[in-house]
């Protein structure tokens, strides 16, 4: 087996080295009882050709040559050529967590990087080198929060991507933290600052809000943050799409920012892995989950970084832990940070600003739900056509179409959220455009 | 005489906001074909930024000589033997890349059509299949990102199970050797934790074990084999004690590289378990990660399981997301696809008796470290070791050296060290473990270097205290780093 | 090395009475097994503290220590150069590196405490 770099008379060798005679004896010592007395039933090994066939033979039962018009927390976007060159470098691929810091520079430096330029887009003080995803960093931005209060109860927008809520829910259950979710506005589609107002509490140690929301609507941050505030709660902003960090003020006044940064040339591969980060003011540092990477120096007096702050994790603090996270996505962050390198501070803006056009330039043509700003994904519905028999008919066009809602907002079962990114061709946003031209404005209740 | 490596002139790199220029480009979009949007019109002025104040501006050129610089300062697999204990730092098959990076695979969007994502439904269901098979348990679920989100996985499954019987419990019992995710998963899951100490041969405790089992112990979370590298061989009695008074055991698979093939958790009266795909089954580490850790359950558990489960029915694939008893999502889609998708392209690689070999060969080079460095370095636990060995550091701190000194010895060598300090229940330890993809030129240099070193120790401690030597970065202050710590650039 | 004025506990907290206050800090020996400190943590004046209950705690780079209270009371005064130099624990832990000053609500309870002499002999026994 190409793998295995040993050779029969090597083994044999080592065998005698070992004092036994055949590499059965090396288990001997197991108990009878446990030993697996037949050979694992699956089929022998294959060659290279082969498997590379079967991959592509189950690519090609996926959708292929589709315009996708899907958002909902996972985005097409353009991949830089450089990325995949850089990660593929055995250096970066292959390499270890940078626990030895001599030995672990690239790393250390390439997450040092990351970490400083996602303060500059979220406009905080400090991030981590990343966690498993944006759905997952939901929770842990929420159980910070419970530390750094001292308060155990959560609110949570129902503007924030559904899926975010079910996984804060799961975490949330078995932790004493009591999650409440409040509403957002039917024509506008912000959150229902009202609503947030009335049920908040001073046993509330988080408002956790969206910003562009599941809708694609710019929520109300600096507001929501006002009410938490008063009543001694922080206030942790969520985002999925990281392009709208492009063109978005940052939020000044959240205390952590958790998100997702797929968007940062991360292939959409079915939903994983990504890269999620938690970024927060400096007053909260030490509540941070998952690894950091601090700058020193070396014994030389030269410049060098490593892994930094680990008493909070889970290897020393065991059970006190922040978090049980061991893994940071580092292949996945390095993504990013090569996307964000190669686009820069102009490019990044550009970007944004193209998402933003074509967005916009089908929403002209069709009608969003809501009447709140957006970035580059909207609600829209169809008049005499609902979303699933609409989508059917685009996908005969080779289109897929956007999101029904109806599985998680009841209340805009009619509905379907709508993506467009700089990917997204003029000529095939026309087609979907043509698709929902039945659309009439639509009176909005209020 | 170290062999494996030569000093060698390494590039100077600045970060890239020191690089950074107004006005570099390595971007080029191409012309808008939509009209350009106002921003401040479409979004509200107050919400638009100004720019993003100091983010890096860099030609391509730049870019690329930036990063590659920086791998240069790295070690990896590619370069040698990484003798990590309990991370199974195998070789990343480069075929797993390419399959990874198809288009219909790699742009497969989680919310499309599920007739138009079959494929990806197809690898899914064979990933569960094949793990169900290896680790002999009855069903898997592949959503857990990496191994300790797998574990609180499989506690809530436990939590979930106990509670439709009557009472969740309060505690859960951890062994002094395991890994540290498992006590801080324990918090998290709601539950207490309570220390196990092992026996003095440093395995599972079983007289210990019924003395602290009863109706307010949820589980026993065990590492087989254990930290130690030995397999638990009260396996089975441990398994029944829990059971009798409804327990559950829950196995951590970090260790699975010592039993894929030989022997299976599910057949040793395991409950659930999670396994780590980026060790057993070969997906690259990347620095950090990603992982992917799903979890095996016995039937008793499917019915909790993380929604939506893969079914087949009509002679395709479908989700069901029809199930009451679920433990809900522990993450948002379906699991870590790109991560499944390596580690299938390595089983098929390898197939069934390839995984055996596998097997085979990791432990016969871990035993055949055992014998090469017993003559030189403590071992605290005699019992036969499989895929990895513990030593400790005893007889070398007699000369005020310890194990973490001789791991950066063991950099000036041309290795990466093997894991400091842990398992915690032996007192300077040195855990290697090799992987079954060393040959054995690399393992023999390897075994040179430990002795060459030990010899070190009695002859020029100082050299051994003081390492490395040779290369490009010196002994990092990590103190300074946690008193001070600097945690982004700024400007000046 | 201990001064004898001072009373000690098996975690290897000590504790300076005076009156119905005291000041609490850690010993020698705690600060030597942590190595270079890098973090204390602290209560804030006003809090309860109460006899073997975790105060806070002390961290170096690869470990971390609760310091448990020797005595129960209310934290009037906590050192603030603790945060600033946390390495002034490892210089000078019995003096000027004292962690906080209590109010005493049960100064009873210092007859449970280990004099200066027993503490050296259950800090040599450990060795």
């Amino acid at each position: 087996m190409r793998y295995l770099p040993k050779s029969d008379s090597e083994r044999r060798e080592m065998l005698d080295t070992c004092g036994v005679t055949s590499a059965d004896e090396l288990f001997a010592h197991l108990p009878d009882a446990v030993r697996l007395n037949r050979p694992l039933a699956l089929d022998p090994g294959i060659s290279e050709y082969e498997i590379v066939d079967y991959f592509k033979k189950r690519a090609a039962q996926n959708a292929n040559g589709y315009a996708s018009f899907l958002g909902a927390g996972v985005y097409q976007h353009y991949r830089p050529v450089l990325v995949d060159t850089v990660v593929s470098r055995g250096e970066f691929l292959t390499s270890y967590t940078p626990y030895q810091a001599e030995i672990s520079q690239g790393t250390l430096t390439t997450i040092f990087e990351f970490q400083t330029m996602l303060c500059q887009l979220t406009g905080m003080d400090v991030a981590n080198a990343s966690m498993y995803d944006g759905s997952t960093a939901v929770p842990e931005a929420a159980m910070m929060a419970v530390r750094a209060t001292g308060k155990g109860r959560v609110m949570v927008a129902r503007s924030v991507h559904p899926e975010y809520r079910e996984v804060l829910r799961t975490y949330a259950r078995h932790q004493g933290m009591p999650i409440h979710e409040f509403g957002y506005l039917e024509d506008r589609g912000t959150i229902d600052l009202e609503d947030l107002a009335h049920h908040i509490d001073p046993l509330t140690a988080a408002v956790i809000v969206q910003s562009p929301n599941f809708f694609g609507v710019i929520d109300q941050v600096k507001a929501a943050a006002e009410i938490a505030h008063k009543h001694g709660a922080l206030l942790i902003m969520v985002f999925t799409e990281a392009v709208s960090l492009g063109i978005l003020e940052p939020p000044a006044d959240a205390d952590i920012v958790a998100g997702e940064l797929q968007s940062f040339a991360i292939s959409p591969c079915y939903g994983g892995p990504f890269a999620g980060v938690i970024a927060t003011k400096e007053k909260f540092m030490r509540q941070l989950p998952g690894r950091l990477v601090g700058q020193t120096t070396d014994s030389r007096g030269n410049r060098a970084f490593c892994l930094t702050l680990s008493t909070r994790e889970q290897h020393i603090r065991r059970e006190k832990a922040t978090s049980n996270i061991c893994t940071n996505q580092a292949l996945i962050a390095l993504m990013a940070t090569v996307f964000m390198t190669v686009y820069g501070k102009r490019g990044l803006r550009e970007l944004a600003q193209q998402n933003l056009s074509k967005a916009h330039y089908l929403a002209t043509r069709s009608q969003p739900r809501f009447s709140g700003p957006f970035f580059n994904e909207f609600v829209t519905r169809k008049e005499g056509q609902s979303p699933a028999e609409l989508n059917k008919a685009l996908l005969k066009t080779k289109i897929i179409g956007g999101l029904p809602l109806a599985k998680h907002y009841p209340e805009l079962s009619d509905c379907m959220l709508l993506c467009a990114t700089e990917m997204s061709t003029r000529e095939s946003i026309d087609l979907l455009a043509t698709a929902l031209a039945a659309t009439k404005p639509v009176e909005v209740h209020a | 005489m170290i062999k494996k490596v030569r000093p060698h002139l390494s590039q100077n790199e600045a970060l890239l906001f020191e690089r950074s220029s107004p006005g570099k480009r390595a971007y080029q979009l191409p012309e808008l074909d939509v009209p350009e949007v106002d921003a401040r019109a479409a979004l509200g002025a107050e919400n638009v930024r100004s720019e993003i104040a100091g983010f890096p501006e860099v030609s391509e050129v730049e870019a690329i000589r930036h990063f590659t610089r920086l791998s240069t300062w790295n070690y990896a697999i590619d370069h040698g033997m990484y003798p990590l204990g309990s991370c199974t730092m195998k070789y990343n098959p480069r075929i797993n890349e390419l399959v990874a990076r198809i288009d219909g695979l790699a742009w497969a969007h989680p919310y499309q059509p599920e007739a138009l994502s079959q494929g990806c439904m197809d690898v899914m269901a064979k990933v569960e299949a094949a793990l169900a098979e290896i680790t002999g348990m009855d069903a898997v679920t592949l959503q857990p990102a990496a191994g300790a989100h797998g574990e609180l996985t499989g506690i809530l499954l436990i939590r979930a199970l106990l509670e439709k019987r009557g009472n969740p419990r309060q505690k859960i019992l951890i062994p002094d050797s395991a890994h540290g995710t498992n006590p801080a998963t324990a918090a998290i899951a709601g539950y207490a934790v309570e220390n196990i100490k092992s026996s003095e041969t440093g395995a599972l405790d079983v007289g210990a074990l019924e003395q602290l089992v009863n109706e307010d112990v949820a589980a026993l979370m065990v590492t087989n084999p254990n930290t130690l590298g030995v397999f638990e061989h009260n396996i089975i009695q441990a398994a029944e004690i829990l059971h009798r008074k409804g327990a559950l055991l829950y196995m951590d698979g970090a260790n699975m590289n010592a039993l894929v093939g030989i022997a299976r958790p599910g057949d040793f009266g395991v409950d659930v378990m999670h396994l780590n795909l980026h060790k057993t089954f070969s997906t690259p580490h990347g620095g950090g990660g990603p992982g992917a850790g799903p979890v095996a359950v016995k039937k008793q558990l499917e019915p909790f399981l993380p929604i939506p489960r893969i079914r087949r029915a009509a002679r395709k694939y479908i989700y069901d997301y029809n199930r009451k008893q679920s433990i809900g999502r522990v993450r948002a889609y379906y699991g870590n696809f790109g991560v499944l998708v390596r580690a299938l392209a390595y089983i098929l690689a390898h197939g069934g008796p390839g995984l055996r070999n596998a097997t085979v060969d990791a432990v016969l080079n871990a035993v055949y470290i055992r014998k090469k460095l017993e003559p030189f370095y403590d071992l605290p636990y005699p019992a036969p070791n499989l895929h990895e060995v513990v030593f400790s550091d005893k007889r070398q701190t007699a000369r005020g050296v310890h194990t973490g000194d001789l791991a950066k010895r063991l950099i000036d060598y041309g290795f990466h060290p093997y894991t400091v300090s842990f398992p915690l229940i032996v007192h300077g330890a040195l855990m290697i473990e090799p992987t079954e993809t060393e040959g054995k030129l690399e393992i023999d240099q390897f075994v040179e270097a430990m002795i060459s070193i030990a010899g070190e120790v009695e002859t020029d401690p100082q050299l051994v205290k003081n390492a490395p030597h040779g290369t490009r970065t010196s002994r990092v202050d990590e103190v300074t780093a946690a008193r001070k710590p600097i945690l982004r650039w700024k400007p000046e | 090395m201990y001064p004898e004025n001072f009373r000690y506990t098996k975690e290897h907290e000590w504790v300076l009475v005076e009156g119905d206050s005291a000041t609490i800090g850690i010993t020698q020996h705690a600060q030597e097994e942590l190595g270079d400190i890098v973090y204390v943590d602290l209560p804030k004046a006003g809090a309860q503290i109460e006899q073997g209950k975790s105060l806070g705690s002390v961290e170096s780079v690869k470990a971390v220590s609760d310091v448990y209270s020797p005595l129960s009371g209310e934290v009037t005064e906590v050192n603030a150069t603790l945060a600033e130099k946390p390495e002034s624990l490892n210089q000078d832990p019995h003096g000027a590196a004292w962690l906080v000053k209590v109010k005493l609500s049960n100064p009873g309870e210092i007859q449970s405490l280990m004099t200066a002499s027993d503490y050296s002999a259950y800090v040599g026994a450990e060795k």
